[in-house]
């Protein structure tokens, strides 16, 4: 494909039918009401010149570019801010309109250096091609230094280490500062000064030291060179796009990866991508250079023992040998004793192919996903109360929401892309009800502030919710009709938590949320027309994270918040695909599309397929192999594209774990901390290289389409195929195409997706079958997946994981912006500029008392490890509260964190640690793992 | 036994007990039954069943009853 240049019609589109007929230039239109003139003539194939408008921003009408006549009408109005009316005749060419837009683009040269041809935006910039458009052919006012007062002297700011701002190019048009307001919502630009010495400021420092978030909006909405890519400078214009997603968070933007022959020279987002439409973060926009680091492996690796050195060898020596130590061990150990964990960041297609290789080659299932230890409750708990494991909308949707409830979740870091859409809409006037510990950004940024704050005590998540639905119950707020009409299990429920121990007032003391607030809060979402609850592992990584999300449910079902825009129940998923992990078949009790493995007609569609006969028994979770590796029944693991030693709890167990086992295969990019306890080491390739679909927490189907050819030489599906030949198993695909094919045709929710399809369509949401052969926006519409909504008893149940005197203060720990879960992908770009370390926030109560200082080292110590690092005093985590990241491996914040889990899932209770906190003295605080939990401190 | 010493399949088989505490035994009984039998690997089922038959201390009384289900199975 060629370079991609998508149609811009000025202004953003209007809802509404198009019953607004008009005449621009000779050609009838039709547009829905409160269209410009602009976005109009652009339907109708004429393209108004133009500089300030952009259909991404609301017009601002400065430029005055864009005039032209109207018939009727006075003098010549700028065709961006007015709306058409029925009946209007305009005329976009005339010598009027010309000579005027001539005269305009005579002004802004006239303050515009003219060096063209060695400018980085040659060929890419709109001020270029309105010079030509206009017809400009003489500047009567001299140009540059000639022309008299200028801004020519002004310095470029290169800090920021993405892109720069070289304010002599710039002409003012504010499309920067309005894409920061209104796409990205930061408000970090602002125009500064008046008349002639206006210029684009962000905050009146530079761009790297200003409240910037690097998003990229400003520079895709810049018309000029003024704020560009530097990797654009570097390596100049780029000469094709491919279409493709980021590798990133569950948001999954769609991306134009634009192209100079093999060289990606930048992500830009799509406008018809759905879930991003044309938004995107610093990660997906700008950190793409981990894919072409000098660390990444490039040939497969064997050693026989983990002291050895690694050595290098072929693909055919690499698959051989890996294949022939799992037959040895489970020769020797039995079937079971071999198992394989998939990955959240690779395609629907390569774990599919993981999960197969276990449960038809390996024959058992001892499959597990890295979902396992972020959203395997969100997987129980709609499963049981909705009954199917997926969020119930779709990205737009927030737009409808009238109260929008935010729950151990933190959108603007963890989701930026999709924290903006919200964002939009909370300054539209949606009410805001943040329930977290940690005062995230969402409580008060500009121009929002949450109605309320319920800063609740970590692990009281169950107390709260059903504090709330307590006060919908015996307020009389519940929806009545709703849930007589599409739920069952009411009345027990009613009975439940209609008891005095679930009031707002019984559970202040263990929460710490003030009951009048929470009744308040209560009240709020249950009188909305529109209430929706979005969520994180804030909710998941608890001991009670599935009991919190069939509390979520109830409280959904309760209020009739379920089934149509601006309502329901949204898992805001970590990576990528953490939910195409899931519907592939990823859990060790369930085939792909959730079925699971004891129903023998789901199992005999596969054996029928596939010639074998599958295991009907579940098989072990990523904590339950640790745990076998260690008492020795479980031999063999096999990672894809995880690092497992630093992002699993209890960092000593699992590298006991790890070291126990007699062969450990990584799948990775990179040699991980994992990769120090394996025995082979299996190259793996970027997105930018593979070839498939990833399924964003919207359920949006994507395609991810190479860019270049695998670096390694194979991708991921193809080597785990190999393997499973080489055990004897035939398993051979020509491409990912065909395993998306072999998908659809064995689960029914995905029955209708094709490469073929998605590439007509551009994405789909399952479930897409015959009965919704276009995909599937909003879940339970007409009827709950499972029939009727079912209410849950939610027994609110303290954590085991308790502070007391030798380890006073909760550790809670969640990820930033710039960095991404264990940063083996974001430390290998300039992202460190933002966060070059993982910092322990602490009150300064907490920190006085201690006698800790911003910027001091500090050790932090749990039951079962300690680890040091820096401290920075903030106030956004209540007293006995702290808060870190879990970026960096020289941290290793799972150093501390413990393996009480889930009690439905085992989903590891990251959130919540008891930890003390002291000044670091010597080496003796340096990280260290005591091997085993200590009883009784 | 303290709990911190308890296996880890004990623990968690007290994990699931205590979220059904609210319910009488038999019916409490009834979902951990359901809910292993759904979601754990054999080998952690035998490992269970083998903790009770050395004597049950530390598993939760509806947990105990809840092998017993699931053994009768």
């Amino acid at each position: 494909m060629s370079l991609l240049k998508e149609p811009d019609y000025g202004t953003p589109q209007r809802e509404g039918a198009a019953t607004v007929e008009v005449t621009i230039d000779g050609m009838a239109v039709a547009v829905p009401p409160g269209t410009s003139v602009m976005r109009a003539a652009k339907h109708a194939g004429v393209d108004i010149p133009k500089l300030c408008a952009t259909d991404s921003l609301e017009a601002f009408g400065s430029c005055r570019l864009c005039v032209v006549e109207i018939d009727g009408a006075r003098g010549t109005p700028a065709s961006c801010t007015t709306p058409v009316a029925p009946g209007m005749v305009v005329r976009t060419q005339t010598e009027k309109v010309a000579k005027l837009r001539r005269g305009v683009m005579e002004l802004y040269i006239s303050d515009h250096p003219l060096d063209c041809l060695t400018c980085s935006a040659n060929g890419d910039c709109e001020l270029q091609d309105m010079a030509g458009v206009t017809g400009l052919r003489e500047v009567r006012y001299g140009s540059g230094v000639d022309a008299g007062a200028n801004h020519m002297d002004l310095l470029k700011d290169t800090s920021n280490p993405y892109f720069d701002f070289e304010p002599s190019k710039c002409i003012a048009c504010s499309r920067c500062v309005r894409a920061c307001d209104e796409v990205q919502g930061t408000l970090a630009l602002t125009i500064e000064g008046r008349g002639f010495d206006s210029k684009v400021s962000p905050g009146g420092t530079d761009f790297l030291s200003s409240e910037c978030v690097s998003c990229g909006a400003c520079v895709q909405a810049c018309p000029t060179a003024t704020l560009q890519e530097k990797s654009v400078v570097e390596l100049g214009m780029p000469t094709r796009s491919v279409i493709t997603t980021c590798a990133y968070c569950g948001v999954g933007c769609s991306f134009k990866a634009e192209m100079r022959g093999d060289e990606l020279v930048r992500m830009v987002p799509y406008k018809d991508g759905g879930a991003n439409e044309g938004h995107s973060c610093v990660k997906g926009r700008f950190a793409f250079g981990y894919a072409s680091h000098p660390d990444r492996v490039m040939s497969p690796m064997v050693r026989d023992s983990i002291a050895d050195e690694w050595r290098q060898v072929s693909w055919e020596e690499a698959i051989g040998f890996t294949a022939r130590r799992l037959l040895e061990i489970q020769a020797e150990h039995g079937t079971g004793s071999i198992g394989a964990i998939t990955s959240s960041r690779c395609t629907n297609e390569e774990v599919y192919v993981v999960q197969k290789m276990v449960r038809a080659a390996f024959g058992n299932n001892n499959v597990d996903t890295c979902a396992r230890v972020c959203h395997s409750p969100t997987g129980y708990g709609l499963k049981q109360t909705f009954g199917t494991s997926a969020g119930t909308q779709d990205f737009k949707s927030v737009a409808k929401a009238d109260v929008i409830m935010v729950i151990g979740a933190n959108p603007t870091d963890g989701h930026p892309v999709f924290a903006s859409r919200m964002k939009r809409r909370l300054r539209q006037g949606a009410k805001l009800i943040v329930v977290d510990p940690r005062r995230i950004d969402l409580v008060r940024s500009p121009h929002i502030e949450a109605d309320f704050h319920l800063q609740l005590a970590p692990s009281t998540n169950v107390a709260v919710v059903n504090a709330m639905s307590h006060v919908i119950v015996t307020e009389g707020l519940a929806d009545r009709a709703f849930v007589e009409e599409r739920c069952e299990g009411f009345e027990e429920w009613e009975a439940f938590i209609s008891r005095p121990e679930h009031s707002p007032e019984a559970v202040e003391s263990i929460t710490g949320v003030p009951a009048a607030d929470l009744r308040a809060a209560a009240r709020l979402y249950a009188t909305a027309p529109n209430g929706a609850i979005y969520y994180g592992l804030g909710v998941t990584e608890h001991s009670q994270g599935s009991t919190m999300v069939m509390g979520m449910a109830n409280l959904s079902m309760l209020t009739g918040n379920i089934g149509r825009d601006g309502v329901g129940v949204n898992p805001l998923r970590g990576q990528n695909n953490v939910q195409g992990s899931c519907d592939m078949g990823s859990f060790p009790h369930e085939l792909p599309g959730y079925r699971h493995v004891s129903d023998e007609s789901v199992r005999d569609i596969y054996n029928e397929l596939w010639g074998v006969s599958l295991d009907d028994e579940p098989g072990l979770r990523i904590p339950n192999m640790f745990d076998s590796a260690i008492d020795g029944s479980f031999r063999a693991l096999f990672v894809q594209g995880e690092d497992i030693a630093q992002s699993d709890p209890n960092t000593s167990h699992v590298h006991a774990a790890l070291a126990a086992l007699d062969l450990l295969v990584v799948q990775d990019l990179f040699v991980n901390e994992t990769a120090k306890f394996a025995h082979v080491l299996l190259p793996g390739t970027s997105f930018l290289e593979k070839d498939g679909t990833f399924t964003n927490a919207e359920r949006r189907i994507n395609r991810v389409r190479p860019v270049m050819a695998p670096k390694t030489g194979k991708q991921e599906w193809q080597i785990v195929a190999e393997i499973a030949q080489a055990m004897g198993y035939p398993m051979h695909y020509d491409s990912a195409a065909q395993i998306m094919d072999e998908i659809a045709l064995t689960t029914p929710t995905f029955a209708g997706v094709s490469f073929g399809y998605l590439d007509e369509v551009g994405s789909v949401q399952w479930p897409c079958n015959a009965a919704a052969p276009e995909g599937t926006p909003i879940m339970h519409a007409d009827g709950f997946v499972r029939g009727k909504g079912r209410f849950v008893e939610t027994t609110y149940v303290p954590t085991a994981e308790r502070s007391n005197r030798k380890f006073p203060l909760i550790l809670t720990t969640g990820r930033i912006l710039s960095q991404y879960n264990v940063g083996a992908q974001t430390r290998r770009t300039a992202n460190v500029a933002w966060h070059p370390e993982d910092v322990l926030e602490l009150h300064p109560h907490d920190a006085e008392v201690r006698g800790i200082h911003d910027g001091d080292m500090v050790s932090l110590a749990s039951r079962v490890g300690q680890t040091m690092l820096r401290a920075q005093i903030a106030d956004r985590m209540p007293v006995g509260v702290c808060y870190t990241t879990f970026h960096h491996p020289v941290t290793g914040a799972n150093v501390v964190t413990t393996d009480q889990s889930d009690w439905a899932t085992n989903c590891p209770e990251y959130k919540v640690t008891a930890v003390q906190v002291a000044i670091a003295t010597a080496k003796a605080d340096a990280r260290s793992e005591r091997g085993e939990l200590v009883a009784g401190q | 036994m303290s709990s911190t010493t308890l296996p880890s399949f004990v623990r968690l088989a007290n994990d699931i007990a205590v979220q059904f505490a609210h319910r009488p035994v038999e019916e409490a009984a009834s979902e951990i039954a359901g809910h292993v039998r759904a979601f754990w690997d054999p080998r952690m089922r035998r490992d269970l069943y083998a903790f009770v038959e050395r004597g049950d201390e530390g598993l939760e009384p509806a947990a105990v009853r809840a092998v017993e289900i699931l053994r009768g199975a």
